[in-house]
C-alpha cells in the first residue's frame, strides 16, 4: 500500500510538472518538419538548411517546401536566399512569407534592420520563435525546414516542445571541437525524443584550385567516426569550396545556381 | 569583510563575435597563452555553457574542480599550471553530457561564476562567450559590472 502510495505520488509529481510545459501542436497546413542543428556554431547549419530546402524543392516540384529561420540572433537565411523587406499581414493577422525559388521564407531579418542586435533573454526568444511557427501563412507545406542556432537552449528546446519533428539533422565539421559539440546536439535531441536523421559532415576536405592537392583542414572523417559511435548514418559529405560560400554570400545558393558541381 | 572573488583581478576582457565557429575559443586560448608567456598572472573563464571548448583545447577536459573557502577553485592548465580556468565542461558528469538549460538555469549559474570562483590575483581575466547575444552575455556583463571590465575583442571571418 506504501508503494501505491509513491507511485501515485509520482504521478501526481509528473502531472503538476508537465502542466508548466507547453502543449506539442502540429502547425496548420505543414506535414513534416526537418530541422537542421549542430550544437556547434559556424559549422554551415543556415548553408545546409537553404541547399536542403531547394535540393527538396528541385527533385520533386510538386512539393511546397518552406523554411524558418529560427536562428533569432544571426539570422542568415535572408542573405542566402536573397530575400529583403517586411512580412505584409494577411486579413487574419498572420505575416505572409517571403518567397524566392519557390520556397517560402520567414525569419527575424525580415522582422528587423539588418545591422540591429537582437539582445534578448530567453523568454522574449521563446515568444518570438512561437510567432515565427504560429504566425505565420505557411499554407499547405508538404516539408518545413527549420535553420537552427548553434547550442543546445531555449530555441531548440521551444521549437522541439512546441511542435512535432519528424526528424533532425545534425551537421559538424571534422574537427574534435565541433564533434564534441554535434554529439551534445545529438543528446539534446534524444532527451526530447526528435529523431535524428543522420549527420552531415561539412568542410571535409579542401581542393587547392591550382594543383587540385587535397587538405583535410578540419581533419578528416571525424563525423563518419561520430557516426558510427552514436549509431547514425552520414546523410552527406561536403567538401569545404569556394564556389559554397561565394553563393551564399551573393544570395544565390550552390543548389541553385551550380546544380552540376561536385559541391 | 569578505573579499569579492573577483577584487583581484586587474583587468577583465570579453571575447565576443555573434556569429558561431570564427574562432571565440581558439583566440581566448591563444591570447591567454600568450599573455602568460609575456608573464602575465592570467585566468580564463569559459561561459560557453552549451558547448565549452577550452577544457579540450588545454586537455583538461578529464579534471574536477575543488571547493575552498571562498568558493570553486579553478583548474590550473598551461606549461607550467599557472592559468586559472573555470568552464561548466568540469562540473558535468561525463564530458560528453548535454547541457540543455533554459535562460534562468543559465544566468544563475553565470553568476556564481562570476562571485563564487577563487581566482586569486590576475592581471587579465580572459572571458570567452558563446555565439549569439543572448542569456549568456547579459548576464555575463550584468555580473562583471562592479568589477575592472576593460573591454571587449571582437572576433570574425571575412565571410
Amino acid at each position: 500500500s506504501s508503494s501505491s502510495g509513491d507511485e501515485a505520488l509520482r504521478d501526481k509529481r509528473a502531472r503538476i510538472l508537465s502542466r508548466g510545459l507547453p502543449k506539442q501542436k502540429p502547425i496548420e497546413g505543414v506535414k513534416q518538419v526537418v530541422v537542421v542543428a549542430s550544437g556547434k556554431g559556424g559549422v554551415g547549419k543556415s548553408t545546409t538548411a537553404v541547399n536542403i530546402a531547394l535540393a527538396l524543392a528541385a527533385n520533386d516540384s510538386t512539393k511546397e517546401v518552406g523554411l524558418l529561420d529560427a536562428d533569432i540572433y544571426g539570422p542568415s537565411i535572408p542573405k542566402m536566399m536573397n530575400l529583403k523587406g517586411n512580412p505584409e499581414l494577411t486579413p487574419k493577422n498572420l505575416m505572409r512569407p517571403l518567397k524566392n525559388y519557390g520556397i517560402a521564407c520567414m525569419s527575424m531579418g525580415f522582422l528587423i534592420e539588418e545591422t540591429a542586435p537582437v539582445v534578448w533573454r530567453g523568454l522574449m526568444v521563446m515568444s518570438a520563435v512561437e510567432k515565427l511557427l504560429r504566425q505565420v501563412d505557411w499554407g499547405q507545406l508538404d516539408y518545413l525546414v527549420i535553420d537552427m542556432p548553434p547550442g543546445t537552449g531555449d530555441v531548440q528546446l521551444s521549437v522541439s516542445q512546441n511542435i512535432p519533428i519528424a526528424g533532425a539533422v545534425i551537421v559538424s565539421t571534422p574537427q574534435d571541437v565541433a564533434l564534441l559539440d554535434a554529439r551534445k546536439g545529438a543528446e539534446m535531441f534524444r532527451k526530447v525524443h526528435v529523431p535524428v536523421l543522420g549527420l552531415v559532415q561539412n568542410m571535409s576536405v579542401f581542393q587547392c584550385p591550382k594543383c587540385k592537392h587535397e587538405t583535410h583542414i578540419f581533419g578528416a572523417d571525424g563525423v563518419r567516426d561520430l557516426a558510427r559511435a552514436l549509431g547514425l548514418d552520414i546523410l552527406g559529405d561536403i567538401p569545404l569550396h569556394v564556389n559554397i560560400r561565394e553563393t551564399c554570400d551573393s544570395g544565390q545558393p550552390v543548389v541553385i545556381s551550380q546544380p552540376q558541381s561536385d559541391a | 569583510a569578505e573579499r569579492a572573488n573577483l577584487a583581484g583581478v586587474r583587468h577583465i576582457l570579453l571575447v565576443l563575435s555573434g556569429k558561431g565557429g570564427v574562432g571565440k575559443s581558439t583566440i581566448s586560448t591563444e591570447l591567454a597563452l600568450a599573455l602568460r608567456s609575456a608573464g602575465k598572472r592570467v585566468g580564463i573563464l569559459d561561459v560557453d555553457l552549451c558547448g565549452p571548448s577550452i577544457p579540450r583545447m588545454l586537455r583538461v577536459q578529464d579534471s574536477a574542480v575543488h571547493q575552498c573557502d571562498s568558493g570553486w577553485v579553478p583548474v590550473f592548465v598551461g606549461q607550467d599550471k599557472a592559468i586559472a580556468l573555470m568552464s561548466i565542461g568540469f562540473l558535468l558528469e561525463r564530458p560528453d553530457d548535454a547541457v540543455v538549460w533554459r535562460g534562468p538555469k543559465k544566468n544563475a549559474l553565470i553568476k556564481q561564476f562570476v562571485t563564487d570562483v577563487a581566482w586569486g590575483d590576475l592581471d587579465f581575466l580572459i572571458v570567452d562567450t558563446p555565439p549569439g547575444t543572448s542569456d549568456e552575455h547579459i548576464s555575463t556583463v550584468e555580473a562583471l559590472r562592479p568589477f575592472q571590465l576593460l573591454g571587449a575583442v571582437l572576433v570574425t571571418t571575412p565571410q
